[in-house]
């Protein structure tokens, strides 16, 4: 498939977001009994309001995937009405729902708006920026089902068929996230650093995990359409002459990635090394030294673009059979 | 219920692209707006098309044949498009099976387009809205037409009756016995997404005459009373009477 930069930046940005937003609700669920300090309510605020930033990146990264972006006041509303059926008319719902309960999230902290809804047996008060906290959670997940669904429900797709796309989805955005807030608190709250850089190195070395292993099993598929299935003709030798245009079509360049077998093969090890060894050890690193936290989200980000471009690039669809040779 | 189709016959079509002209025109005409076409006349040309006609080489030089293979939307019974759409804008009519987009309601977001595993849609470059064969869907049931021309516009122009149109679902169609008796098949059965447009394979008329067929064996004018059988060699009546 051809890599749609709008979907990269799209995916990229609202993972790290959702990460970063998981990250923050874990410490703050930690600190609730007691295992680790309470942060101020500016800690979980602004870092709220960072993921909200990403969201709405990714949002504006959205946009430009629309035909036209005057679609997007103009006909988008209508992508949330198919949610029985379709995963990106219900990603289109989990986004907004996911933004609006971390804003209030981050808004309930920064306006001291915490009310206690009700206090556990063992005594710890649930507030408001608590439930809104457990609801943002699945909405998280929701959000990284839907978009990993998207491509993964499609089944002639069969680099994206799989359960390790959802997986990957997850603990990739995890790992980012993770990563930027455990960069986020070495500034605003320099002792809790080592809490999200460890759980940060745990993600990324499962997202690592996780990605080798879609990487494996795409590496041993066999393609279930063949040219003797697409035109119905039983013979082992069937060669396209003409395709039916004299230039390109949609057919020729939505569905190849236009780059030659040498750079992806080349992307390959470059985004492993880039999105998770380098960070890995730069993560290792930045326990002594949070400025090289900064440096791992950068340059994993970075890796994540690439890892993302490959996993588009790599999906070979079935209709290419029918558009080989130009004529 | 009825799902119409159209079932083309691969031992008659010859390449001739009329198909591919005369639904270009009669798309590109309708009220739903031109079919963008740009550098029509420059070293790329390309385009929206919703039929084109392709060209297989099957086997090798010398024993090769050329397949000429017109392929358009495949109008499935369970389409993989329709569900993916976000807006409902694709969808599947009821009445009559026909796969269709509501160009209003598209947001040209392409996923339609990878869950195809055909490659029939292709996006309208200038509208940046998915398209689509429609069966003719302004054109068959126009009542202002005569009953003859109401059929898809590469049915009517195709000169040597490659194209057939009907109801699949109608046993007694012509569609359906075509599919019946000659043969029709779907493609790429593997994904059960069960293609209304089906295939009549290439055949070829052969005529497999035995050795024992060269010689009658039984001939009534051979000499009688001679048994056993005389020899094939052995004078018969028309040898005696062919003085």
């Amino acid at each position: 498939m051809k890599p749609a930069f709008s979907v990269i930046f799209l995916t990229t940005l609202i993972g790290a977001a959702q990460g970063l937003f998981l990250a923050l609700f874990t410490h703050q669920s930690y600190a609730l009994f007691g295992l680790l300090p309470m942060q101020s309510d500016e800690f979980y605020g602004y870092g709220s309001a960072l993921s909200l930033l990403l969201l709405g990146g990714g949002l504006f990264a959205a946009v430009f995937h629309l035909g036209k972006p005057i679609y997007m006041i103009t006909r988008a509303w209508r992508g949330i009405l198919q949610w029985r059926t379709s995963w990106m008319s219900r990603e289109l719902i989990a986004l907004p729902a996911f933004m609006g309960i971390v804003f209030l999230f981050g808004a309930s902290h920064l306006a001291g708006f915490r009310p206690v809804l009700l206090t556990l047996p063992s005594g710890q008060p649930i507030d408001l920026s608590f439930v809104l906290g457990v609801v943002g959670t699945l909405l998280a997940f929701a959000l990284f089902v839907c978009t990993a669904m998207i491509y993964a429900c499609l089944r002639f797709l069969r680099e994206w068929n799989s359960p390790l796309t959802v997986i990957n989805y997850i603990l990739m955005g995890g790992s980012s996230g993770f990563i930027l807030a455990a960069f986020y608190s070495a500034s605003a709250a320099p002792d809790q650093a080592d809490f999200f850089a460890g759980w940060a190195i745990i993600i990324t070395v499962l997202a690592f995990a996780g990605r080798a292993a879609s990487l494996v099993r795409n590496a041993r598929l066999k393609p279930k359409s063949t040219m003797q299935t697409a035109i119905g003709v039983k013979h082992p030798y069937i060669v396209q002459r003409s395709m039916g245009a004299m230039g390109g079509t949609f057919n020729t360049r939505e569905y190849f990635h236009g780059k030659s077998a040498a750079f992806l093969r080349t992307i390959k090890p470059a985004f492993l090394v880039t999105a998770f060894v380098l960070p890995l050890a730069l993560l290792a690193f930045g326990l002594f030294s949070p400025a090289l936290l900064g440096v791992a989200f950068v340059l994993q980000y970075i890796g994540l673009l690439a890892e993302r471009w490959f996993f588009f690039a790599q999906a070979n669809h079935p209709q290419n059979l029918y558009y080989q040779t130009i004529g | 219920m009825t799902q119409l189709a159209l079932v083309i016959d691969l031992n008659v079509c010859v390449g001739c692209h009329a198909c591919v002209t005369s639904c270009k025109e009669w798309n590109t005409s309708g009220s739903a707006g031109p079919l963008c076409d740009e550098n029509p006349y420059g070293l790329n040309p390309t385009g929206t098309f919703f039929n084109r006609v392709q060209t297989f080489e099957i086997g090798q030089y010398p024993n090769s044949e050329t397949l000429h293979f017109p392929k358009s939307c495949l109008h499935c019974e369970d389409p993989p498009c329709v569900p993916v759409c976000p807006t409902g804008a694709s969808y599947k009519r009821k009445e009559d099976g026909i796969v269709l987009v509501d160009y209003d309601k598209c947001i040209g977001c392409k996923y339609c387009t990878w869950a195809c595993p055909y490659g029939a849609r292709e996006i309208d470059e200038k509208a940046k809205v998915m398209k689509k064969c429609t069966l003719c869907v302004d054109r068959i049931y126009d009542q202002s037409l005569a009953e003859i021309d109401r059929k898809p516009s590469c049915v009517k122009a195709c000169p040597t009756s490659a194209r057939l149109f009907g109801d699949i679902h109608d046993p007694e169609s012509e569609v359906s016995q075509a599919i019946r008796e000659n043969g029709g098949y779907a493609l790429m059965p593997e994904w059960g997404t069960h293609p209304a447009n089906h295939y009549l394979p290439r055949r070829k008329t052969k005529l497999k005459i035995h050795q024992d067929e060269l010689e009658r064996a039984d001939n009534p004018l051979k000499v009688e009373g001679h048994l056993p059988k005389p020899a094939k060699d052995a004078s018969s009546m028309d040898d005696a009477s062919a003085w």
